[in-house]
């Protein structure tokens, strides 16, 4: 934005961050995360994610997480794994080892039982469909 | 003359392949969703499009952190599909049409885009759940494929306002095009949803109406808003309705009708919506 202000910009880059319970991955969480995204990364191949299931510290050591990102991993705690960086289309894979979907994830990280969390998505419809 | 017989938008979740895998197309959950698809595949039927143009995000398949180009347009003989991490059956791959990816190419660095091109490009569900549910029983897909892929994952993204300017520079590529293909244009993604973080699982059907609504119509519309306004209105991933505005801009300024419209809440976690535009 060629013509905005210092002060504009400084405005946005903090609305970027003021949405409620929402962290939006920028250059900051992005070099955050950056192991942490790669060892996910890697999950694309078969062999990797045997790899992890078998031996999760050893092939840790191999991406060189840092201690916050190995804890939220061992702890299998979504919003740390976010807070130390992670980004979700790549955490998703590793959700995927753990044999949970997205909807689990959801439940995870709203502190909801999976059933509460469905029940929650489906009022969402009840609700609202009408409007679309 | 190439011919561009309409767009054919939508949503590209994981889940939907699976559902297709199970055959539940009719269970109670997964009926209202492909309810939407036999309208789209009789379309489709009729047009029978020579060529695909498909707007799209990756989801960590293709490209990873290291190089996240902001615009990517594919000029590859052949699109291989493959595992994304979950371990699902791999799906078909897609013939490309590198003569006229690289005059789209041509068209978007003319017009002052600066893509990333890319010869060689593994393209993921987003683009195999749209052909999947547009031809459930294709020995191989019926079009060829141009794709372009738009960065939906690390911020900075361009905004709705540069999508829909890249689409627009898409369709002047089309329109310029010399061959006598018809092609469609496809934007797959979306709509509301929110994967991570305590907002995990925010749907927003008065959004979803106000981007289904203005699409055809008014695109402009959808440009007032900042991406990261469309992050908190839509859903930290419902911004893949960048997919959506810029193939709507792909099918250039005229007038268009809509074929069919569905939309349903939750598929997965998402609302999720198909639709078919061609020209009034």
């Amino acid at each position: 934005m060629i013509n905005e202000t210092h002060e504009a910009h400084q405005a946005r880059q903090k609305m970027r961050r003021s949405i409620p319970g929402t962290s939006l991955f920028d250059g900051d969480l992005a070099s955050k995360g950056f192991e942490l995204n790669a060892m996910c990364f890697s999950f694309n191949d078969e062999a990797n994610r045997k790899a992890f299931a078998s031996d999760e510290a050893a092939y840790m050591d191999k991406f060189n997480l840092t201690p916050a990102q190995r804890k939220a991993v061992e702890d299998r705690n979504v919003l740390a794994m976010i807070e130390a960086g992670g980004n979700i289309y790549y955490l998703a894979k590793l959700a995927g080892i753990y044999g949970l979907n997205v909807q689990d994830v959801g439940a995870l990280q709203t502190g909801m039982s999976v059933d509460d969390f469905k029940a929650m998505l489906l009022a969402q419809a009840v609700d609202k469909k009408g409007m679309a | 003359m190439a011919r561009i017989t309409g767009g054919y938008f939508t949503s590209h979740v994981p889940a939907i392949g699976g559902a297709i895998v199970r055959g539940d197309q009719q269970d109670p959950y997964w009926k209202p969703f492909f309810d939407g698809f036999p309208p789209i595949r009789e379309w489709m039927g009729k047009q029978k499009p020579d060529v695909a143009v498909v707007f799209y995000n990756d989801h960590g398949l293709n490209f990873f952190l290291d190089k996240m180009p902001t615009f990517a347009v594919g000029a590859a003989a052949e699109y291989q599909n493959a595992d994304e991490g979950w371990g699902l059956p791999v799906y078909k791959p897609f013939a490309g049409h590198p003569a006229l990816s690289w005059h789209v190419i041509d068209e978007l660095v003319s017009s002052e885009f600066d893509i990333t091109m890319c010869q060689k490009m593994l393209v993921d569900h987003a683009l195999s759940i749209p052909f999947e549910l547009a031809w459930p029983d294709a020995d191989a897909w019926p079009v060829k494929l141009v794709p372009i892929a738009i960065n939906t994952v690390q911020y900075p993204l361009p905004s709705p306002k540069r999508v829909l300017a890249l689409g627009r520079a898409v369709n002047r590529a089309l329109r310029s095009w010399q061959g006598d293909e018809k092609i469609v244009v496809v934007g797959t993604g979306g709509l509301s949803h929110q994967l991570d973080g305590e907002r995990a699982g925010f749907i927003n059907p008065e959004y979803d109406k106000f981007c289904l609504d203005n699409l055809a119509a008014d695109p402009d519309a959808l440009t007032v808003h900042s991406v990261e306004q469309v992050a908190e209105l839509s859903g930290t991933q419902g911004v893949e309705i960048l997919n959506w505005i810029a193939a709507r801009g792909a099918l250039g300024d005229i007038s268009l009708q809509e074929v069919t419209r569905n939309y349903h809440i939750p598929i997965s976690n998402t609302a999720a919506a198909s639709l078919v535009l061609e020209p009034a």
